[in-house]
């Protein structure tokens, strides 16, 4: 089992590996991909900004604290995204019956589709997400410790694991649906849309709803507050520790891809 | 102008079949609306002077924006970035039509045709849904006058018709890149900042809103939804509406322009 369990390892890096140079053979394309994703994503940005700009300030919250909520979630978000594109295109194997062929290979289906076409052009997002977060992270004097350095890579791991979680949902649906259904992207590319604010900013019914039924403050507003020193809103150990629901998530999403993937019945195409 | 008719019909026809991926979309438009709504709730709740656009006035034109983005041209067509790949678009000159007219015809029918799935089951939601779930403070509500209703509806019409043109103009430049790569990459960038879709133009810096109302962009979202929600009224909303009109008339002609000098050496890819 433990042999396996790193042919598994080996495995994804080695798909991620051939993913990545593959897509470094068009580097024009790969450029002009990144400079136009990282535009597209930069530019709600200047919104946020203007609208500080227009407004002075939110109650309780600077230009320079929403950055970091800002920077933080795309960088998880890209992240997520770039490893989910197998789940997220997961529908068309489902219809062409590609996915028998998965099941055929001795190796986790999971793996196969997380190391399914990592998506390079998505640099653009990290990038600009990576920009905002240093320049928030530096205006607001963060003082750094091996405390607050964890609680930042556990939010952005826990983060990940609730953004590929609902991907995973969204590909097991469609082992009912054979359509592809991209309800989830509410969820996903919504959920990044909230989370660059804080979520107390928004009504009360939407901020229970990505606390309790997507724990999406709990692996970006609990944790990211706690860092930029705002410790009253919880208390300080489920600010620190709140991310670990993220992995709860994924592990429910993989509990009904299991089911999903008993259910299934090849399309026969 | 028969066959301009008989295609605009096909395509309109086959744009209404993707119901469920419209319905999708719709669900999404809607969360996305009150995200927006709320954020903007959220800095209206701080403000101490009086703003160029009222809470109400923005709250109108956020759930139009979300109701009407199919309508804006950010993308190429799918199926003529297609044609141009393959090369198959060496049979669309052969035709006895006009192809920048074919073009306009088929983003007409193809845009149209997304935009209604969507936007009567989305403002269905935003107006009287949200009305009758107590929640009328940031619910889409009809033009306060008549006037504006009618300014609306014209200042859409033009709104549409420069849709086409941009997408036009993309296909274009779409033959000259092959790839959508380059300045089509920018468009949907520009248009994206410029037309209002990410904060409702008068929220921008004072000093840049000049500019922005000057470019064309500003015809794609933020003339028709700002004489919709009120906050441009009589000679200012009728001016505006010339504005579109004249870039309208300037973008048919650029991308007359070019059409015409791309196809007097245009390279067919495929064999």
């Amino acid at each position: 089992m433990d042999g396996y369990r790193q042919t598994a390892v080996h495995l994804l890096i080695r798909y991620l590996g051939i993913s990545i140079r593959g897509q470094l053979q068009y580097k024009a394309s790969f450029i002009f991909q990144s400079v136009g994703h990282l535009l597209i994503t930069g530019i709600e940005f200047l919104g946020i900004w203007a609208l500080f700009d227009r407004f002075g300030a939110l109650p309780h919250w600077s230009l320079q604290e929403v950055a970091f909520f800002y920077g933080t979630v795309n960088i998880q978000f890209a992240i997520a995204d770039a490893l989910g594109r197998g789940f997220d295109v997961f529908a068309g194997f489902v219809k062409t019956g590609e996915f028998d062929r998965m099941l055929l290979r001795p190796r986790s289906v999971v793996i196969q589709l997380l190391g399914y076409e990592f998506t390079m052009r998505r640099v653009g997002r990290l990038l600009q997400g990576l920009a905002i977060f240093l320049w928030a992270g530096v205006s607001l004097g963060i003082s750094w410790n091996l405390v607050l350095v964890s609680v930042w890579l556990f939010a952005v791991a826990g983060a990940v694991a609730l953004f590929v979680g609902l991907v995973i949902i969204q590909a097991t649906i469609a082992f009912w649906t054979v359509e592809s259904i991209e309800i989830m992207n509410t969820l996903t590319y919504g959920g990044v849309q909230t989370a660059q604010y804080p979520l107390s900013i928004y009504r009360k019914a939407f901020q229970r709803f990505f606390t309790f039924v997507v724990p999406l403050g709990a692996v970006t507003y609990f944790p990211l507050s706690m860092i930029i020193g705002k410790t009253g809103i919880a208390s300080i150990w489920f600010q620190a520790l709140a991310p670990a629901l993220g992995f709860f998530f994924l592990i429910s999403a993989l509990f009904f891809w299991r089911l999903g993937v008993r259910h299934y019945a090849s399309t026969g195409s | 102008m028969k066959s301009y008719i008989a295609l605009i019909l096909v395509r309109f026809r086959a744009g209404l079949q993707y119901r469920v991926a419209a319905l999708a979309g719709v669900t999404t438009q809607i969360f996305w609306g009150f995200i927006k709504i709320m954020v903007l709730e959220a800095f209206y709740g701080v403000s101490t002077v009086v703003q160029p656009m009222s809470f109400a006035q923005v709250v109108s034109y956020t759930w139009l924006g979300q109701g009407l983005l199919a309508l804006l041209p950010w993308n190429v067509d799918p199926d003529i970035r297609e044609l141009i790949r393959s090369g198959s678009v060496s049979y669309e000159l052969l035709r006895p039509l006009d192809l920048y007219s074919v073009w306009f015809v088929r983003t007409l029918a193809w845009r149209t045709s997304a935009v209604i799935l969507r936007c009567i089951p989305l403002f269905i939601f935003a107006g009287p849904v949200l009305v009758l779930i107590g929640l009328q403070d940031i619910a889409l509500t009809l033009p306060r006058t008549f006037e504006a209703l009618i300014l609306f509806v014209l200042s859409m019409t033009v709104t549409v018709a420069m849709s086409c043109c941009v997408s036009a103009l993309n296909n274009i430049l779409t033959m000259w890149t092959l790839s959508a790569l380059g300045p089509s990459a920018l468009l949907p960038v520009a248009i994206t900042i410029f037309s209002g879709m990410i904060i409702p133009l008068p929220l921008m810096p004072d000093w840049v809103v000049p500019v922005l109302r000057a470019l064309p962009f500003s015809g794609l979202i933020d003339t028709p939804f700002r004489i919709y929600s009120g906050n441009l009224a009589g000679k200012a909303a009728i001016y505006a509406i010339l504005h579109q009109i004249g870039w309208t008339i300037a973008l048919v002609y650029l991308g007359r322009v070019l059409i015409r000098g791309r196809t007097r050496r245009l390279v067919i890819q495929g064999g």
